[in-house]
């Protein structure tokens, strides 16, 4: 069964820039030299690379941070918690063959072993903290370098099942907070940068789904003829730091010229999470997005912006039902569960 | 030789050849002529006709199932569903895959980034762990099992070595 979330995960409320950047991911994509990918492989290839993996001396169970699950034996709940948590794909977690993933004990680090490639390595931080996570995704690749033989050309670079992935196989994204914009009705200003800078811009649950709360997740979209390092300079040298200036900008018009407006919202927000006896998912993650501005602006002195995102995270279905022992089914009792977890957090 | 209209003398410039019952018959008409007899100019629908008429030839058919000698997968699933089958068909498809590419990539069409460090004999381990594995398999076909132990324990001295199977 899935634990609870550690004190030292990449939710905190960290990092430089917190208030608007939620947390950084850094993500590889590599696959096995002379296997088929995932998609075409038979099921004795991917219980290949599966051995393969747990092979490493990192992955085989000698290091006590590092814990490794098996997707065919766990459950359907555990399986959403881990999307929730952003350490596994919806596409992951609904697959039928042979996979699995290790997970560090902070949750800072996991390894989906037969997602769309072979191997997909994600690294998660608090706040804007790309180098410390590409810092880190590149000491578990030197790991994995060590043992396996990766599909690679000089021309394209690491071969990826979906060719818009191949050269470094790299993807930066950061989850920002963008709610200042959104009520300044700038948001076009985020999105005609992405389409300048070849970015992707997704939801709160990465690709395919909807910004709910104003959460954006942005990311690279170009991973050929240009090196790692350069990426990571440009995406914290100028992407990240634009978009920020966006947003803060959005919130100094707000806090100057629309002050009663903020505080309005803010306060309402505040009011419907500690008074509400029926919440529904999208209503829960859209009040608590107003709080977690209403906070950073000072706009109210409670809580601590770490509450706000656990509780981001733990109105989910999975998290909420495994807490409160409700169906993930959005039912009468799980609204009711839903909105007495958050007032008692927030009471 | 130069052919006059049929129908007003002007110099022609559609020509047809009609067999019909043994008997051969020619048409020369001039532009203006020829399309109110209902003949297109060229590059227009009457090409477009004609270029569907054109029988396939063997080649164009072969080019338009390309598949991917080592997976199998053809260029139409690929088109499909936008995922490549294994390394080999970045080779098989190089042709479709460049513009793909160029276009997703900003133009870009060579890999400058991080280059995996050259595994010194990584490919003779490779050889040898399908010479090993092919062996281990033909002992525990025999149920000769201390013989599949020594192999197994070989294959494990390799490192990274690819037993298949689950541990």
């Amino acid at each position: 069964m899935v634990g609870p979330l550690d004190k030292d995960s990449w939710l905190g409320a960290s990092g430089k820039d917190w208030d608007i950047v939620l947390s950084s991911r850094v993500r590889l994509a590599r696959n096995v030299a002379g296997v088929p990918f995932v998609g075409m492989a038979s099921d004795p290839d991917r219980n290949e690379v599966v051995g393969m993996v747990r092979r490493i001396p990192m992955f085989a169970g000698h290091d006590a941070d590092l814990m490794w699950l098996e997707m065919e034996n766990m459950g359907d709940r555990d399986r959403r918690m881990l999307v929730e948590r952003h350490l596994i794909s919806h596409q992951f977690a609904d697959a039928t063959f042979p996979r699995g993933v290790a997970i560090s004990k902070d949750e800072r680090l996991s390894v989906m072993v037969n997602e769309e490639d072979h191997l997909r390595i994600q690294t998660l931080a608090p706040g804007l903290a790309l180098r410390e996570a590409f810092q880190r995704v590149s000491e578990v690749r030197d790991e994995f370098e060590s043992s396996i033989e990766f599909a690679f050309s000089p021309r394209w670079g690491f071969l990826t099942a979906c060719p818009t992935n191949v050269g470094c196989g790299i993807r930066f994204s950061v989850m920002l907070h963008l709610p200042a914009l959104r009520i300044t009705e700038e948001l076009g200003r985020v999105r005609q940068a992405a389409k300048d800078l070849d970015l992707a811009v997704r939801g709160y649950h990465g690709e395919g789904s909807e910004s709910i709360g104003d959460f954006f997740q942005i990311s690279n979209q170009i991973t050929l003829g240009t090196s790692e390092e350069e990426l990571l300079e440009e995406f914290l040298g100028s992407v990240v730091p634009q978009l920020v200036e966006y947003e803060r900008h959005a919130r100094s018009v707000l806090q100057e010229k629309k002050r009663m407006m903020l505080e309005d919202f803010v306060h309402r927000a505040h009011g419907t999470l500690l008074s509400a006896r029926l919440l529904g998912i999208d209503e829960a993650i859209k009040l608590l997005s107003r709080l977690r501005i209403g906070r950073a602006l000072g706009v109210v002195d409670s809580p601590d912006l770490a509450v706000i995102h656990r509780l981001l995270l733990n109105v989910q279905p999975a998290h909420l039902c495994a807490l409160s022992g409700t169906t993930m089914e959005e039912n009468d009792d799980s609204l009711s569960a839903r909105a007495e977890m958050v007032r008692s957090a927030l009471g | 030789m130069e052919h006059k209209c049929d129908r007003c003398e002007k110099p022609a410039q559609v020509h047809e050849v009609r067999i019909k019952n043994g008997k051969k018959q020619e048409i020369h008409l001039c532009p203006e002529c020829a399309a109110a007899e209902g003949y297109g100019s060229t590059g227009g629908p009457m090409a477009q006709q004609f270029a569907k008429a054109i029988p396939v030839p063997p080649q164009s058919q072969k080019r338009r199932s390309t598949s991917c000698p080592t997976c199998g997968l053809s260029i139409a699933k690929f088109r499909h569903h936008g995922v490549l089958g294994c390394p080999n068909c970045y080779q098989a498809f190089e042709k479709h895959l460049e513009p793909l590419i160029a276009r997703a990539q900003g133009g870009a069409s060579h890999h400058s980034g991080h280059i995996p460090e050259r595994q010194e004999g990584h490919m003779d381990r490779q050889l040898q762990r399908s010479k090993l594995l092919k062996q281990l398999n033909e002992a525990i076909a025999a149920e000769q099992y201390e013989r599949a132990a020594e192999i197994r324990d070989s294959l494990q001295g390799l490192g990274g070595s690819m037993l298949g199977g689950e541990e």
